[in-house]
C-alpha cells in the first residue's frame, strides 16, 4: 500500500449539543480518491471544512504528508504552506467566486500569492486548457459564465496552488447532469495527470461510484462504514447504507417503504 | 442585499423609482457642483462688494436676482455661496465615509469583544445629537469651517459604520471569502481586495445621502452664526443675513438660498437612494 497523503484519525466537533463529527478516522493514498457519503446533517461537511481549515475540530489530527494542520495558521509562510497541502471546491460555483473579479485575475491572483517572480501567463493557459476553458473566457466575469464554466473555474483556480489534496464539497450538486459528467471526467483526467488526491464529499452515490476508489458512509456525525467503493456499494454490510442505496429513485421505487425502513433504522 | 440606507422620516417617502425625477435631481447635482467649481469666474460682481446706496434692490439687469440688505449682489452670492456649501458636506461625508468604514470593517470582520467595543461606542454617539455636538465643539474651537465640518463628521460616522458592518458580516459569510482563505490569502488582503469593492457602492449611496443631511445641517449651523465666518458668502449664512430683508418686504435675498439648499438635499438623496436601488438590483 502506497503512503496515505491525508491522515485523519479521531476528528470531533461539537456544535453545543450537538456532535457534528465524531471520532472520525480515515486516510487517504497518495494520488487516491476517497468519497465521504451520507444524507444532509451527517458531518461530512464539516470533516471537510475541518481538513481545510474553515473549522477547528475540538480532538483529533489532521496530517497531510505526515505534518499537522491543527490549530489556527500563524503567520504568511504557514498560511501558504497549509494553503499547498489541500485545497477546496466549493458546492455552489455561483457564490464562491468574487463576482467583480475576472477569471483571469483570480488565477493571478493565486499565482501571485504562491508563486511570486514568475510568469504568470503561460501558467494560466495551462490551467485554464487544463479545465476545458478556453483563453477566451479568461476576461469573463463569473456571472458571464454557466454554473459548469464557473465550476471549472473553481476547479483551475484550487490546482493553481498545486495541492497535494483537492477537497471537492458537492462539487457538481449544484451543476445539471450533462453538465456533471463532463465536470467527473475532467476530474478524472486531472487526477490522472497530477497526481493530486480527491476527497469527494457528496450525497449521490452515483457521483461515489464514478470518481471514488473507496468511500466512508457518515451518518449522524460517525463512520458506520468503510470499505473499497465497489464492495461498499455493491454489498454493504451495514443497514444505513442498503437505506441510502435504495433511496435513489428507480422504477419500481417504493418512497413509503424507505420511509418506513429510515424510521426503523 | 439585506442592508437599508438610513434616510430621515420626511424624506424617506420620496420615491426615486421614477425616471424624471432622478435625471432632474441627478441634473440638478451637476449643476450645483458645476456652479460650486465656476463661481471665481462665473460670478457677475463680487460678493463682498458693498453697494448700500442700492440695497434692498429687486430684479435688474444689473443684478439679475436683486442685492442684499447691505447691497450685495445675490447671484454672486448664491454662486461662491455653493462653495462653501458643498465643500463642508464633502468634508463632513469624507472624513464619515473613511473613519465609518475602517470602524465598521474591523467591527464586522474580527466580531467578538471588538465588535462589542466598536458598536457600542459609536452607538454612543448616535445617542447624541450631531447638531448639539457641532454647537459644543464650535463653542469650544470658536469661528470657522472646520470645528462644525469635524462636529458633523463625528456624529456621522455611526451611520456609516453601522451600515459598513452588517454589509460586512453578510459578506464574509459568503463562501468566495472562504475560498480566499483556503488559498492562502490574509484577512487584511481579502478584506481589501475582494470585501470593500463588493460593499462600497452601497455604503457610497448612503455617504450621497449624508452629503444631502450634512448640507442641511451645517446651513443651520451657519443661520445661527456658528459655521462660516461672518463675511464667507454661504447659502445658511445669506438666509440668516436676509430675515431683515423680509422684514423690509423684500424676501428674494433670504428665499431664494433656502429653496438652493432644500433642492440639494432632495437632489442628493434622490441620487443616493436610487443609485443604492441599482445597486440592490445588480448583486445575484
Amino acid at each position: 500500500m502506497t503512503e496515505a497523503v491525508l491522515q485523519v484519525t479521531g476528528l470531533c466537533r461539537a456544535f453545543g449539543s450537538v456532535r457534528a463529527v465524531h471520532e472520525v478516522s480515515f486516510s487517504l493514498p497518495a494520488g487516491g480518491s476517497l468519497g465521504i457519503v451520507g444524507e444532509s446533517g451527517s458531518g461530512k461537511t464539516t470533516t471537510a471544512r475541518i481538513v481545510v481549515g474553515l473549522e477547528q475540530a475540538d480532538a483529533g489530527e489532521v496530517l497531510v504528508r505526515g505534518r499537522a494542520r491543527t490549530g489556527r495558521a500563524r503567520g504568511r509562510a504557514e498560511r501558504l504552506a497549509r494553503a499547498r497541502e489541500v485545497q477546496m471546491v466549493f458546492q455552489d460555483p455561483y457564490l464562491s467566486l468574487d463576482p467583480r473579479t475576472s477569471v483571469e485575475a483570480v488565477l493571478r491572483e493565486t499565482l501571485r500569492l504562491h508563486f511570486p517572480g514568475t510568469d504568470h501567463t503561460t501558467r494560466i493557459r495551462e490551467l485554464l486548457d487544463q479545465v476545458g476553458l478556453g483563453t477566451r473566457a479568461a476576461d469573463a466575469l463569473p456571472r458571464q459564465l454557466s454554473g459548469g464554466q464557473r465550476q471549472r473555474v473553481a476547479i483551475a483556480r484550487a490546482l493553481a496552488v498545486e495541492p497535494a489534496v483537492l477537497v471537492l464539497d458537492e462539487a457538481v450538486a449544484a451543476l445539471d447532469v450533462s453538465v456533471q459528467a463532463q465536470v467527473l471526467n475532467l476530474l478524472a483526467d486531472i487526477r490522472e495527470r497530477t497526481g493530486v488526491g480527491y476527497l469527494f464529499i457528496t450525497h449521490d452515490l452515483g457521483v461515489v461510484r464514478c470518481v471514488t476508489d473507496e468511500v466512508v458512509v457518515m451518518r449522524h456525525g460517525r463512520i458506520v462504514e468503510a470499505g473499497p467503493t465497489t464492495e461498499v456499494l455493491d454489498a454493504p454490510r451495514h443497514a444505513y447504507t442498503r437505506l441510502l442505496l435504495e433511496s435513489v429513485p428507480r422504477p419500481g421505487w417504493d418512497p413509503d417503504r424507505i420511509a418506513a425502513a429510515r424510521r426503523a433504522l | 442585499m439585506s442592508a437599508v440606507l438610513t434616510r430621515r422620516p420626511g424624506l424617506g417617502r420620496l420615491r426615486s423609482a421614477r425616471a424624471p425625477l432622478h435625471l432632474a435631481c441627478l441634473g440638478f447635482v451637476a449643476l450645483v457642483v458645476l456652479a460650486a467649481l465656476l463661481a471665481p469666474w462665473a460670478a457677475p460682481d463680487d460678493p463682498n462688494a458693498v453697494d448700500l446706496g442700492n440695497a434692498l434692490a429687486g430684479p435688474s439687469p444689473d443684478h439679475l436676482l436683486g442685492v442684499d440688505a447691505a447691497g450685495r449682489d445675490t447671484l454672486s452670492r448664491l454662486l461662491l455661496g455653493a462653495r462653501t456649501s458643498l465643500l463642508g458636506p464633502l468634508g463632513v461625508v469624507a472624513f464619515s465615509t473613511v473613519a465609518g468604514v475602517l470602524v465598521g470593517l474591523v467591527a464586522g470582520w474580527r466580531g467578538g469583544w471588538l465588535d462589542s467595543v466598536l458598536s457600542r461606542s459609536t452607538e454612543l454617539v448616535f445617542a447624541f445629537p450631531g447638531m448639539l455636538l457641532a454647537i459644543l465643539i464650535v463653542s469650544v474651537y470658536g469661528e470657522g469651517l472646520l470645528a462644525p465640518v469635524l462636529a458633523l463628521a463625528i456624529a456621522y460616522l455611526p451611520y456609516v459604520s453601522r451600515l459598513t458592518r452588517s454589509l460586512v458580516l453578510a459578506e464574509r459569510e459568503r463562501p468566495y471569502v472562504s475560498a480566499y482563505r483556503v488559498q492562502g490569502h490574509s484577512a487584511a488582503q481579502i478584506c481589501l481586495r475582494h470585501v470593500l469593492p463588493n460593499i462600497a457602492p452601497v455604503v457610497l449611496a448612503q455617504s450621497t445621502i449624508n452629503f444631502g443631511y450634512a448640507l442641511m445641517d451645517l446651513a443651520g449651523l451657519s443661520f445661527l452664526g456658528l459655521g462660516v465666518p461672518a463675511l464667507t458668502p454661504d447659502w445658511g449664512r445669506m438666509v440668516f443675513d436676509g430675515q431683515t430683508a423680509i422684514q423690509h418686504g423684500y424676501p428674494l435675498s433670504a428665499v431664494l438660498p433656502c429653496v438652493l439648499i432644500v433642492l440639494t438635499v432632495v437632489a442628493f438623496n434622490v441620487v443616493g437612494e436610487r443609485w443604492a436601488d441599482r445597486v440592490a438590483r445588480r448583486t445575484p
